[in-house]
């Protein structure tokens, strides 16, 4: 975990002339809170282990909108959409990919009909396309055969139908996937989409992430596996809710597969 | 013509009649919805109606009920063949009219039997479920009074109309053996000849056979036409609009909201100043309210929202899978859409009585709805997907939010806070841009 992490703005490669591979977007989960910063590390070693020339917007970078939309506020999301859109039309970007499930779906979805038309990916997906173009590879075992589960992001699985990648990347740490009862299509949320994660809970007898983190641990898998850093957080507090955290980790599978190879 | 033959052509026509008043009923209250164009990738809208309506795939997601309500709906579909022959018989005073189909006749006959059975048993399980095992979804909160007799109402129908098509052919199949006058040999009754035989009415008197039958073949036909009737009364009028609705339903990705057009033009123009605001939208004619931002009423959801509403079966599957249903919170995605139907249906009573025009009844969806439910959601679409007929409640909380958010300025205290982080800083967090780097250092 000591190599330097490589990382240029789009600013930086502008100013040369150049052109990413893809735009890293960070979000501002992966920019501001700790526990994901470490996810944003480590998706940016596996990128920098894969030779991809990749840049960021860093203070370019604005939130996309997605809380404020699904908290009704249109005009707030339309405004943060059209100003994103401007900065990354005037970059010339067309390649985006982000480790936010709710990023990755505001910007592929939402963001064409405002003029914002770009290919993005959930990190998920491209890890999975890095390890099949053999431009990474899982190295050692740190992973045989040990159980985890993996929780479906509403916003990735459900809403964009992408159950598979996340597995797959799984699968290529030799890891033995246990699936919890309510998996992919039938997956329960971890309580923090909608934007629950800036609210408190509306009253009822239990929380959504201690359900979720109930049945996580309850397949007796001592690894979690997230794919989106407000999983992860929610997960996290349930997982120690219960009192579990020293024999349950909850991890993103970028912070995985840059563990077992050591970056 | 005879006496019967005036009777049956008279019963018919009225509950035509009056069904397709009703059926018009509902598509003029539809269509009071926002109007939103959905007309593309036809090919695939076929499909998914071909497989989510007529195939049921997501109602063998849950195989006990999935497998019972499949029996219920091809009876249904296949035993309504029957019906156009006792059309057929009713008007022109004939007697099997089909029976010139031989083998085939006795093969529709012999089949129908065996639905009508299957049927029969489906719907008596299906009321064990609901009134003695009282499996939960069907006692939640939503189910009141109404919609649990509705439940019942049903089921003892279908049971009850089996029951006479069974026991008409019991009579029938007594009396061909017999030989009585009018009864031509036909059909074949491997469920009816067992059901005569017990019941002992070889034994019986040719008179009172025919009795039976008569009754039964009246109480029949006359008990579909009725139960035509009830439908539009009932969350049973889902066999109708489980079609379209499907056929209507979002194909795009689950989580993608609806654009909303009016609010780019706005902000365009408080971006650009050189592009002017938008036109305010035009006055509704006939009294209807103006148009708002988010859904305060009826009149504000998409119109497919509203055939949704009708739609729904109160199955509650949807609020099986919510999250926040399942934690204890008020949230159910079934009692949203109940309440969008049942304001709708109140919308209509004050159209009928008010010749077409909108008059203000003082009320509107947050009558029924709270914010608490509201604000609940986590957008999960676990609803969505649970939904057999692709019903989506999530549109219609999602736009009930825009109304209090946008019009009424009444989010949760702490999404304010959010709003203006995001506003101030261009995050969900109190960091500024400059702090947008600070992720590479350990």
């Amino acid at each position: 975990m000591s190599q330097e992490i490589q990382i240029q703005t789009m600013a930086e490669l502008a100013a040369k002339g150049e052109k990413p591979e893809v735009l890293f977007w960070v979000g501002c989960i992966g920019s501001f809170d700790d526990r994901a910063k470490k996810v944003t590390r480590a998706f940016a070693r596996i990128l920098n282990a894969a030779n991809v020339k990749f840049a960021v917007l860093a203070n370019e970078e604005s939130c996309t909108g997605d809380p404020a939309r699904r908290a009704g506020n249109e005009f707030l999301f339309q405004m943060q959409a059209l100003q994103n859109i401007t900065v990354l039309n005037g970059y010339g970007i067309t390649r985006i990919v982000t480790t936010c499930p709710h990023c990755f779906n505001v910007m592929k979805n939402e963001y064409p009909v405002l003029g914002g038309h770009y290919e993005v990916m959930h990190h998920s997906q491209f890890i999975n396309q890095l390890l099949k173009e053999g431009r990474i590879k899982v190295e050692g075992g740190s992973f045989q055969g040990q159980q985890i589960t993996y929780h479906d992001p509403c916003y990735l699985g459900r809403g964009n139908g992408e159950y598979e990648a996340p597995r797959e990347v799984l699968r290529s740490l030799d890891t033995a996937l246990v699936e919890m009862k309510r998996s992919k299509e039938k997956a329960l949320c971890c309580g923090a989409g909608g934007a629950q994660m800036w609210k408190e809970a509306e009253p009822g007898n239990k929380e959504v992430n201690v359900e979720r983190s109930e049945e996580a641990v309850g397949t007796g898998a001592k690894i979690v596996a997230v794919a989106c850093n407000f999983c992860n957080t929610m997960l996290t507090d349930g997982v120690k809710h219960q009192g579990k955290e020293a024999e349950v980790q909850v991890k993103d599978i970028a912070e995985l597969i840059a563990e077992a190879n050591k970056l | 013509m005879n006496i019967g033959a005036v009777i049956f052509i008279l019963v018919l026509a009225a509950a035509v009649w009056w069904f397709t008043r009703n059926v018009r009923r509902i598509r003029r209250n539809i269509l009071l919805g926002r109007e939103e164009v959905i007309n593309d990738r036809k090919a695939e809208r076929w499909a998914t109606m071909a497989r989510v309506a007529l195939g049921q795939s997501k109602m063998v997601v849950r195989p006990v009920a999935g497998i019972l309500h499949i029996l219920v709906y091809a009876g249904f579909v296949i035993i309504n063949i029957e019906v156009l022959e006792i059309i057929i018989d009713g008007i022109f005073g004939t007697h099997r009219v089909f029976s010139f189909l031989g083998g085939f006749y006795s093969f529709l006959i012999g089949s129908f039997e065996v639905l009508a059975i299957l049927t029969w048993l489906a719907c008596a399980i299906f009321l064990i479920r609901r009134f003695i095992l009282r499996i939960p979804r069907f006692w939640s909160r939503e189910m009141t009074e109404w919609p649990r007799t509705d439940a019942g109402l049903i089921l003892t129908f279908e049971i009850l109309l089996m029951s006479a098509f069974l026991l008409m052919n019991a009579a029938d199949h007594t009396l061909q053996g017999m030989g009585a006058e009018h009864y031509v040999k036909a059909g074949a009754f491997p469920v009816s000849a067992v059901l005569a035989s017990w019941l002992g009415m070889a034994g019986m008197e040719p008179s009172t056979l025919i009795g039976i039958e008569r009754f039964c073949w009246w109480f029949h036909i006359v008990g579909i036409l009725g139960f035509l009737n009830y439908l539009p009364y009932s969350k049973h009028f889902h066999i109708l609009l489980a079609f379209p609705n499907v056929w209507y339903s979002k194909l795009r990705p689950k989580t993608q909201m609806d654009h909303m057009p009016r609010i780019t033009a706005e902000v365009q123009s408080m971006m650009d100043p050189s592009i002017p605001p938008p036109a305010p939208p035009a006055e509704p004619a006939n009294g209807f309210p103006p148009e708002h931002f988010g859904a305060k009423d009826v009149f504000d959801l998409s119109w497919k929202s509203l055939m949704d509403a009708y739609t729904c079966t109160e199955c509650g599957r949807c609020t099986s899978v919510c999250p926040a249903n399942i934690t204890g919170k008020l949230l159910s995605p079934r009692k949203i859409v109940m309440d969008t139907r049942d304001r709708l249906e109140e919308v209509g009573k004050v159209l009928d009585k008010n010749n077409g025009k909108w008059v203000d009844d003082g009320k509107d969806l947050f009558s029924r709805i709270t914010d608490e439910e509201l604000w609940a959601c986590t957008t999960c679409n676990a609803c969505t997907q649970a939904c057999p007929v692709n019903i989506d409640p999530v549109h219609i909380i999602l736009d009930l939010r825009r109304y209090l958010v946008m019009e009424e300025s009444k989010p949760r205290q702490e999404l304010n806070a959010m709003f203006t982080t995001i506003e101030n800083n261009g995050a969900a967090w109190a960091y500024g841009p400059d702090k947008r780097m600070d992720w590479v250092k350990e």
